[in-house]
This record gives structure tokens, C-alpha cells and sequence, in this order.
């Protein structure tokens, strides 16, 4: 057997998963699996600036490829700046396996240099961890770990890798497992056929049904069936934040996203549903409103790979625990053997009504006649200018609700934000992720100047590895959605939510040798987006000044139900 | 509702912690816990009680199995089952008092594991509100310092949790 150092082990393993790329920041305890990475070259090894941004680059890369996303950090400071690159994995189910150096074993609990215990700092926001105790297990912990991360419902896993245990002058026997087998994880395979067939009849009767697809459609990739099904039966589909793409965004049964910033016709469809069949979604608080309030005369079926999932937050009336598609599957083909139809007419009604609501309100904002332009318009701009083919990345904010909202995504994978934790700073580094995967698509970042400086330094990143990524800064001048809760709830006291001293991104867009736009007018917007679209391998930073005081709505009113809604500033539901 | 989780779970460095961690991380509360290895020296057996209705504890239950090293777990509660914890009491014991606490210890079938001219030591095994009980009936300002073990529990019958 082939005798290998651990810091080639670890190397050989990445080799193995087929990992094409690994995104990175070198340091002291992972010099020696550094030194076997240069002496390779089927694995590329992406050097980041800080490692905040590793870990969202590779979180972008599994999101729009469905493959693990792998990090590599340093002991102490490198692996608790991965910490909310992990956290926000874990929120969004996102399989990623991080590495992390770890100080030499004798020293472990002797405060040394760079020492910090990850496994101890990173315990509640992983699906698993390892540490490595003898160069011997490291084939086994790194298969352990990819097969972890990728199966079941999936996550990111971290594998802690003291010093010693790479040194390139023990040698060890190599050979990586071909399957894993563990005694106490075993995800399941396959939803409960009686289930299935129980929620089909309730999907059968259902007089005001509703679909309500969540990122688990899109990470379980379940988007075709789930097409299929909605189409079969002619219900009306809403997509969470983190599903959007999982159902057509233009087609005609899309009511749009649901919950906080959802459509009114997707609330109001919601609220007063008979039946939900809720896929791949976690009925969490940006969704329900107020869980005593939700939905009142709606039965829950609830598929999710995830048993604690369903009944947490509303209990199910049916739960389905399994993978999304494999339940999708089999439900069609039981809707197939039942031969049935749903009931015809109660649809039309509904859909009558949901049209109804369609076209009282509408999505809509008052544009200004001479005044700033509005966040929703360089949004509309930006699905014109893509056709609405782009892979959007957004950070977290307003205009991540605008991008969520006035940019309708036709295909699953294409919508790449950081929903369960709202991370700022997610959108640049995710974007190059992004780019890596699909080097000829279009990727565009759409950010605003609160949250681009929380990972700008990456725009050196970009430059290093020449990636064209787009950068919409939606600039308004203010934490826009801080500001829009303190105009709604603290009497417009806007505590801390001015950006004073913004620097010119223009030229710190040319500075790290990039193009820079600054629009600042409703007619070059247009103009200015065509010619940043055009330029295929340069990175373009637009930075683009819109109105300070725009709010995003509808937004749900705090403690109440689904349909009660902020429509504007001065209309509610 | 009082519940004693039983749960059997890989005997590995790190194991413990995530367990005990999923409870602080999601609010809920440990009232008593042992651990130990079993007869099989790679997997330990957790016992550990906790409160909670039957939604908050099938919630405890759905994460304490998505552990990784959980191998599996049972509420003993749902079914008839043996609860056990010891109890180390020390106790003043002088003069009347000195008779009183013996017969308070043969009562509840405790036995005076070590004595000394003004103190007795006294072991008792039972369940937890036996052990209550005992502290209640030889009054609080006899005690001088207590240990218990935490709860221990198994199914009656032919129910058993194994691999």
C-alpha cells in the first residue's frame, strides 16, 4: 500500500472527492498540508483574503452546483474567522467540509500560540466535527466528513487538524474507503408510502390548496418534480427566500415569495389555504407571523428530510420525513395510479380569488419624477440587462428583499443569499464562488455600500484569479433596513444606521484594478447596465445611488397573522 | 412532565459535550445526568431527566438523535420502568439525634457507610423523590453535605436498548 505523510493524505482524500477547488488562507498548523498542495495540481487551491470569505466562497459553490463546498484555515484566528462562514452554512443547509489547522497535540490546552479549541467554538454550528488524533484515521474521518456534509439533510462539517499530525516524515498506509458505514447515522432514504398516498388524497380534496417550496426543492433537487406536480394539479406555488428558482419565477401558478417581504397574493393565498403542502421549507418566523395566528383553516402537509423540522414550529397535520425528490417522485406516480383528478372547479374559484389579489396589489412603488432613482428599478434594470439568466448573489439587507422580490428566477440554483442568518458580507465572496464553478456565466452581486464593506477586500481575490463578476452597490446611503425598522417602530430615530465617510467606490474599484461606475440617474441606468454586462471578463463595480428613504414592502405587521401587511407607507391590509 | 432520556451513544472524546450542548444551545434544561461506558466498551450509556410536554420533549428527542454519535435513545417514561439514583449523605449525628438517624436510615433502607463521634455517612439507593423524601424526614438542618449520583433508568420486561 502506498505510504503517505497525513498533510498527503488530507491532499490525496480532496483528490479523491473530486474537489476541484478549495478555498483557503495559509498559516502556521497548515504549512505542511500547504507544501502538499503545491505539488499537485488537480486540486486548485483558491487564496482568499480573509477567511470569512473562503468559507462563502465555498458556500456559493455548493450552492450553485450542489457539491461540497472545502475550506481550508488556519489554527486560532484562521478557523474562528470561518466561524460565520460555517453558521451560515449550517442555517441554510449548505454541505461544505472546512479544515482547519489545529496546534501541534502536545500543545492542545497549553494556550499556545494561534491555539483555539474550533471543535468547542464551533460546536453549535456544525453538522459534525472531527479531530484528527493519528494520521492513520485520515482517510476514514475525510471520507466520513464529505459523506456527512453531502447526505441526510445536508451541512457543513469541520475536521481539526493538529500539526504534528501532517508532518511530511511519518508515513502511513494510504487508502481511501470506498463506502462508509456508521452504526449511528443513517439518513433516511425514503418518505413513508402510506404518508404519501394520505397526503395525496388530502391534495385531491383540497378546495383552496397551496404549494409552499422551500430551499430543500432547490438543495434537494426537487424543482423539476415539484414543476411537474404544481402543473399536474393546478395549484397556486410560493417560494421561501431560499427557494426561489426551485418553482419558475414567471410562471403563471408562481404567486410569488411568502412571509416577511412576500407578495400580498402569496400571503393572502397562504392565510387562507385549506391545504398546504409544504416542501422542503421550515415554516420558521420570516414565514409564519405570529404561529398562533398562522394560517387558521390550512391542513400541513409537511415533507422534509430533516424529523426535527416538522411539527417545531406548527405542527403537521401530515409529516413526511424523507428526500424531497424521492417523495415527489413517488407522489406522482401515486397521483398517477389514483387517476383522479383534483377538484376542477373549487380550483377555478380559487384561482379567481388569487387573481383577484393579483391585481389589487400587485407589486408596485411609487417611482420619483425628478428625485433619486428607487432600489427596485436598478433591480428591473439588472434582470433586463441579464435577461434574466444571471446567477444572483446578494448580501443581506434591503436590497436583498428588492433582489428577492423584482428579479424572477426561472431555474433553481440561480438565487444564491444567506437566508437562515443573514450574514453581510455573504455576496461578493459567494459571487466568486459562483464564478469559479460556471466561469462563462454571468454573476452578478447585488450588495449595497453597508454590506459590500464587510468582505470588500476580496475584490483583490477577484482581480488575482480574474473574476468578472458584476457588483450592483444598491447605495442608499444608510443601513436601509436598520433605518426602514427605525422609521416603522423608533419614531425615525435612525441610531447608527447613516454611512458617514463613504469612500469612492469608483476609485477603489480601479484601485484593485477593476471598472468602476457610479450612476447616479434613472436614464443612464439602462445604458450603464448594457455596457457592464458587455464587458465579459472585467470586473464591474456599478455604484449606484438610489433613495435613502424607499422601504421595503409589503412587510408582515409584527404578532399578526400571514395577511396582515404593510403595503406602502400608509396602506395596510 | 419530569422524562428520563436513556441514550446510548458512541464512547468517543467529544461525544458528551455535543449532548450536553444541544441542550443550553436550544433552551432546554438538564435537571439530572450520568454516563458511563457499558459492557461494550465502545459505546456509553447517558441517562439523563429533563421537563418538558410531549411536543418540547419529541423535540429533544428528534435533535439528541440527529447527533452523530447518538446512537439511539429511548424515553423511559413513555413505558413501566426502574429508576434508580444513589445518594451520599453526610449528616450531623449527636447525642438523641444519633439513634433518630438510624432509624430513619433502616426505614428507607439506607446504610451507614462511615462514622464518626458527631457524624454519620449515609448511603441510599431509589428513586429520586425516595431520596427527597429521606432528606425531608431527617430535617434539612441535620445535613451537612450531600452527593447524588444523577438518575440511572431501565425498561421492565423483555424491553431493552442495545444495538
Amino acid at each position: 500500500m502506498e505510504m503517505l505523510s497525513g498533510a498527503e493524505m488530507v491532499v490525496r482524500a480532496l483528490q479523491d472527492e473530486g474537489v476541484e477547488y478549495i478555498f483557503g488562507y495559509p498559516g502556521g498548523s497548515v504549512l505542511h498540508i500547504y507544501d502538499a498542495l503545491f505539488q499537485q495540481d488537480s486540486v486548485s487551491h483558491i487564496l482568499v483574503r480573509h477567511e470569512q470569505a473562503a468559507t462563502h466562497a465555498a458556500d456559493g459553490y455548493a450552492r450553485a452546483t450542489g457539491k461540497p463546498g472545502v475550506v481550508m484555515v488556519t489554527s486560532g484566528p484562521g478557523a474562528t474567522n470561518a466561524i460565520t462562514g460555517l453558521a451560515t452554512a449550517f442555517m441554510d443547509s449548505i454541505p461544505m467540509v472546512v479544515l482547519s489547522g489545529q496546534v501541534r497535540s502536545d500543545w492542545i490546552g497549553d494556550d499556545a500560540f494561534q491555539e483555539t479549541d474550533m471543535i468547542g467554538v464551533s460546536r453549535p454550528v456544525v453538522k459534525h466535527s472531527f479531530m484528527v488524533r493519528d494520521a492513520k484515521d485520515i482517510p476514514e474521518i475525510m471520507k466520513k466528513a464529505f459523506y456527512i456534509a453531502t447526505t441526510g439533510r445536508p451541512g457543513p462539517v469541520l475536521v481539526d487538524i493538529p500539526k504534528d499530525q501532517t508532518a511530511p516524515n511519518v508515513k502511513n498506509p494510504y487508502e481511501y474507503p470506498k463506502k462508509v458505514k456508521m452504526r449511528s447515522y443513517a439518513p433516511v432514504s425514503r418518505g413513508h408510502s402510506g404518508q404519501i398516498r394520505k397526503a395525496l388524497d388530502e391534495l385531491m380534496k383540497a378546495k383552496r390548496p397551496v404549494i409552499y417550496a422551500g430551499g430543500g426543492v432547490v438543495q434537494g433537487e426537487g424543482s423539476e418534480l415539484l414543476t411537474q406536480l404544481a402543473h399536474r394539479l393546478n395549484f397556486p406555488v410560493t417560494n421561501t427566500l431560499m427557494g426561489l428558482g426551485g418553482f419558475p419565477g414567471t410562471d403563471r401558478q408562481n404567486v410569488g415569495m411568502l412571509g416577511m417581504h412576500g407578495t400580498y397574493e402569496a400571503n393572502m393565498t397562504m392565510h387562507s389555504s385549506d391545504v398546504i403542502l409544504a416542501v422542503g421549507a421550515r415554516l420558521d418566523d420570516r414565514v409564519t407571523n405570529n404561529v398562533k395566528k398562522f394560517c387558521p383553516g390550512a391542513k400541513i402537509i409537511h415533507i422534509d428530510i430533516d424529523p426535527a423540522t416538522i411539527s417545531k414550529n406548527i405542527m403537521a397535520h401530515i409529516p413526511i420525513v424523507g428526500p424531497v425528490q424521492q417523495v415527489l417522485e413517488e407522489m406522482l406516480a401515486a397521483l398517477d395510479e389514483h387517476g383522479g383528478e383534483p377538484d376542477r372547479k373549487a380550483l377555478e374559484r380559487w384561482w379567481e380569488e388569487i387573481d383577484g389579489w393579483r391585481k389589487v396589489h400587485g407589486m408596485r412603488y411609487e417611482t420619483n419624477e425628478d428625485g433619486p432613482m428607487k432600489p427596485q428599478q436598478v433591480v428591473q434594470a439588472l434582470y433586463k440587462a441579464t435577461k434574466g439568466d444571471a446567477y444572483v448573489t446578494s448580501d443581506v439587507g434591503q436590497h436583498q428583499m428588492f433582489a428577492a422580490q423584482y428579479y424572477q428566477y426561472d431555474k433553481p440554483r440561480r438565487w444564491i443569499n444567506s437566508g437562515g442568518l443573514g450574514t453581510m458580507g455573504f455576496g461578493l465572496p459567494a459571487a466568486m464562488g459562483v464564478q469559479f464553478a460556471f466561469p462563462e456565466a454571468t454573476v452578478a452581486c447585488v450588495t449595497g455600500e453597508g454590506s459590500i464593506q464587510m468582505n470588500i477586500q476580496e475584490l483583490s481575490t477577484c482581480l488575482q484569479y480574474g473574476l468578472p463578476v458584476k457588483v450592483i452597490n444598491i447605495n442608499n446611503q444608510a443601513l436601509g433596513m436598520v433605518r426602514q425598522w427605525q422609521d416603522m417602530q423608533y419614531g425615525g430615530r435612525h441610531s447608527q444606521s447613516y454611512m458617514e465617510s463613504l469612500p469612492d467606490f469608483v476609485k477603489l474599484a480601479e484601485s484593485y484594478g477593476h471598472v468602476g461606475m457610479k450612476i447616479t440617474k434613472i436614464e443612464d441606468l439602462d445604458g450603464a447596465m448594457e455596457e457592464a454586462f458587455a464587458l465579459k471578463d472585467r470586473l464591474v463595480f456599478m455604484d449606484i445611488y438610489v433613495d435613502p428613504t424607499e422601504h421595503v414592502y409589503p412587510m408582515q405587521i409584527a404578532d399578526g397573522s400571514m395577511r396582515d401587511m404593510w403595503l406602502s407607507k400608509t396602506e395596510r391590509t | 412532565m419530569r422524562r428520563i432520556i436513556s441514550i446510548l451513544m458512541e464512547n468517543e472524546p467529544g461525544a458528551l459535550s455535543r449532548v450536553i450542548g444541544l441542550f443550553s444551545q436550544r433552551g432546554y434544561n438538564i435537571e439530572t445526568l450520568s454516563v458511563a461506558p457499558t459492557e461494550d466498551s465502545t459505546l456509553s450509556r447517558l441517562t439523563l431527566t429533563t421537563f418538558g410536554n410531549d411536543l418540547k420533549i419529541e423535540q429533544i428527542t428528534k435533535h439528541l438523535n440527529k447527533l452523530i454519535e447518538v446512537v439511539k435513545l429511548v424515553d423511559l417514561t413513555e413505558g413501566p420502568h426502574i429508576e434508580r439514583e444513589l445518594m451520599l449523605i453526610k449528616v450531623k449525628a449527636t447525642g438523641a439525634q444519633r439513634a433518630e438517624v438510624k432509624r430513619s436510615v433502616d426505614i428507607f433502607r439506607g446504610q451507614i457507610v462511615d462514622v464518626t463521634s458527631t457524624v454519620y455517612t449515609i448511603q441510599l439507593t431509589g428513586a429520586s423523590d425516595k431520596l427527597d423524601a429521606f432528606i425531608g424526614a431527617i430535617g434539612e438542618t441535620q445535613v451537612l453535605e450531600v452527593v447524588r449520583s444523577g438518575v440511572s433508568g431501565i425498561a421492565r420486561g423483555e424491553k431493552v436498548l442495545s444495538l
